[in-house]
């Protein structure tokens, strides 16, 4: 009934409840807190945001975007959020989303890496990447240069920045079996591994990064020797057999010993990055080759047989250096041969130091005034065998007084040291000499005269054949007459008989005459008595 | 349905919402008391355009943050993850998966933008007095109320899942602060709902048509 108007009357009024009216309603403080709490979200998610950074690394395999984490010593400092191809698609660049308060960490020597499960000989590493798939790995610097793109490294390093002790420099010709992780033994004990190792730009020789945990590090000096302690080591000489092995380890993987000689004075710990030499063994290590050699000639006239490049040179039995070369030459005119013998000399080994070096002179002007003085006491190079076995020969160099006056010339390179004919030259000259005595021997004229009195003897021997004849029938005679059925014999038995007859007739009579000595004058009484 | 007719106001009358008692309010005046049931009479509700303007904005507010933050953080051994509602379509989207993908982006991003709208376009063109398509905008109203209650599944899912998911230390679920927010869109616009009065829409084609009195209200 829209039209018409329901009776007054009829509906009562409703009771009034005065209100104060406000024309801003309330309700308006919802969305305003709304605002101000997703302001307030919103506020700190970017304060709660880290530093963007970049990473470039090669390849980005076991990594994803938004679930890769970078850790540092296992705390979560960040996460990747893009991984894409760099424009030559040589590289993959990743960029991260930091955590926050990271930005100091971020600085020129960080290092980034990617961490997956790794098996090397010394150790497995990773392995809980086995489950939760790769993460980034860093390294913080110290640098105080705040970087924001990184190159990442290839292989994790072994040592991690906050490790203490010291990173050494060693250089070796041949890597032998050293990886990074290689074990540093001092004394049989761990103390460090192989953190880097990189081919020198020239090619002759390798760096190898070794670092040395502290507090070891203070026992490496500028006289520690460092050697490949890869394997066994077995070495044959004059006190017998003898094997040097690091651990059973060491033997399956390789390894580095140092040590210092207990020989050498004790001397400050070596500095952080202090270059060493590695060599290959121990034995070389502490009988190193020539460091810093010098150079001669040797010119040997006679055969040097049995010298080879790298044989010793001995000064009064003390290695001081090496042969370094062996060529024969020629003079056309003369046809003289002679033999140059290059040798590298290590004249410290000698003893002699530089002690010298307020009077202004060098090591040059030193050294040649040592090797002139030793020329001119008589000093010269000989050849020698060393083993007389396998014809080894090596060079001596000696004292010999009587050796006629030489100089050494220092205008020539290398210098020439004089040299006098070796031991055994000398030996075969006078072996020589007795030969040609020998051949001065009329053995000719011996031989006939022997012959001669050879012929005098067969003579003499057949007429003694004809004594011995005669002789021998004189014996045949012998024997018949003493052969027991001789006729002389049996003479002889009878004889014989007839004398023990007369014998006991003559001992009767010598029993009666005791008896009756009176029958000696009245005869025989017979049986009167 | 017809759009023309006398609407109580017009007519000074205020029906009871709880005893359905038709009283008239002391004169001057635009609410009281019902005389049966005291329940609040009231010819429109109060302040209705401000209120849902009010809550739509909280609500449209609330919108950034829910999606922008995380809504679950997954723990696994695999390490922490967190996802946003979009994050989500994006991992559920698979060959065989992409249906469940599809709902959560209707349901979680698709529905709450859309009642923040279609309640945006009402509000405007009720206050403007829009005689237009009248009919089709109480549909949308009804619509907007009906799934209002729906709105809710993401944020019973959610923390369901981190309720029932934890398996320390294998795996774990644990909600992330846009639910927090998402669940304020979702009240804040049920809120905005329920304060737009529908009747309003109406109101401008009574007054066009009746013309007869002048109709004051809040």
């Amino acid at each position: 009934m829209p039209d018409h108007d329901p009776p007054r009357s009829s509906v009562p009024e409703s009771r009034n409840v005065p209100k104060k009216r406000t024309r801003l309603s309330l309700v308006w403080f919802i969305p305003i807190l709304a605002a101000v709490v997703g302001a307030w979200v919103a506020v700190t998610r970017v304060l709660s945001e880290g530093p963007t950074i970049t990473i470039v690394m090669k390849s980005a395999e076991g990594l994803e975007a938004g679930k890769t984490k970078i850790h540092y010593n296992g705390v979560d400092i960040g996460t990747i959020s893009k991984i894409e191809l760099s424009t030559d698609h040589q590289r993959v660049i990743l960029t991260a989303q930091m955590a926050p308060k990271t930005e100091e960490f971020l600085v020129k020597d960080t290092k980034f890496w990617v961490v997956r499960p790794r098996i090397s000989g010394a150790n497995v590493t990773g392995l809980g990447t086995l489950i939760s798939g790769a993460y980034i790995g860093v390294e913080i610097g110290s640098s105080q240069e705040e970087r924001r793109v990184f190159v990442a490294l290839e292989t994790p390093p072994v040592i991690t920045g906050d490790i203490p002790g010291r990173f050494f420099t060693l250089k070796t010709p041949d890597l032998g079996s050293l990886d990074t992780g290689t074990p540093i033994y001092f004394r049989r004990l761990q103390v460090g591994q192989v953190a880097s190792y990189a081919l020198d730009k020239d090619g002759k020789d390798l760096t190898v990064k070794a670092f040395v945990q502290a507090p070891y590090d203070q026992y490496v000096n500028p006289n520690t020797r460092f050697w490949h302690a890869s394997g066994i080591d077995v070495s044959l000489s004059a006190s017998g057999l003898t094997v040097q092995t690091q651990s059973v380890l060491s033997i399956l993987i390789g390894g580095i010993a140092f040590e210092t000689a207990a020989t050498e004075p004790i001397l400050q710990p070596a500095e952080e990055n202090a270059v060493f030499t590695l060599y290959s063994n121990r034995t070389e290590a502490f009988n190193p080759p020539p460091r810093n050699p010098q150079t001669y000639v040797l010119n040997f006239k006679e055969s040097v047989r049995g010298l080879t490049v790298g044989a010793p040179v001995e000064f009064h039995g003390i290695p001081i250096g090496e042969v370094a070369d062996v060529r024969a030459q020629i003079d056309l005119k003369t046809f003289e041969f002679s033999v140059p013998v290059t040798i590298r000399l290590d004249p410290t080994r000698l003893g002699v130091r530089v002690v010298d070096r307020s009077a202004g002179m060098d090591l040059e002007t030193m050294r040649r005034k040592l090797i002139d003085s030793l020329t001119a006491h008589g000093a010269r190079a000989q050849l020698a065998t060393g083993n007389f076995l396998t014809g080894a020969t090596y060079v001596s160099i000696d004292f010999f007084p009587g050796a006629p006056p030489a100089t050494v010339d220092w205008s020539q390179n290398p210098p020439q040291i004089p040299t006098t004919p070796g031991k055994f030259q000398a030996t075969e000259a006078t072996v020589e000499n007795i030969i040609k005595k020998l051949d001065q021997v009329p053995f000719q004229e011996i031989g006939d005269d022997l012959q001669k009195a050879i012929a005098q003897l067969n003579t003499t021997l057949v007429s003694a054949q004809g004594t011995l004849t005669s002789a021998r029938g004189t014996l045949d005679n012998t024997s018949a007459l003493t052969e027991p059925n001789s006729s002389q014999v049996q003479q002889i038995g009878s004889t014989l008989q007839e004398v023990s007859r007369a014998a006991r007739s003559l001992r009767v009579l010598a029993d009666y005459l005791e008896r009756h000595p009176e029958a000696l004058l009245r005869g025989k009484t017979g049986d009167a008595k | 349905m017809s759009a023309t007719g006398v609407t109580a106001m017009q007519q000074g009358l205020q029906s009871c919402e709880g005893c359905g008692l038709l009283s008239r309010p002391e004169p001057g005046e635009q609410e009281g008391r019902c005389p049966r049931c005291d329940q609040k009479l009231e010819f429109r509700k109060p302040d209705s355009f401000q209120r849902t303007w009010a809550f739509l904005i909280a609500a449209a507010v609330c919108y950034i943050p829910a999606n922008v933050l995380p809504v679950l953080t997954t723990t696994t051994a695999a390490g922490a993850e967190s996802d946003t509602i979009l994050q989500g379509v994006v991992l559920l989207w698979s060959p065989t998966g992409w249906p469940l993908s599809i709902i959560v982006l209707v349901a979680s991003i698709m529905i709450p933008s859309a009642k923040i709208l279609a309640l945006g376009y009402l509000l405007i063109t009720t206050q403007r007095g829009s005689v237009a398509n009248n009919e089709q905008r109480i549909r949308m109203y009804r619509m907007v109320e009906f799934i209002g209650r729906w709105s809710m599944v993401d944020v019973f899912v959610d923390t369901f899942t981190a309720a029932l998911i934890q398996l320390q230390p294998l795996m774990s679920v644990e909600p992330g602060p846009g639910l927090i927010f998402f669940a304020a869109v979702v009240v804040f616009t049920m809120l905005a709902v329920e304060s737009f009065d529908p009747r309003l829409i109406w109101d401008s084609i009574s007054s066009q048509e009746a013309d007869s009195k002048e109709v004051t209200y809040a």
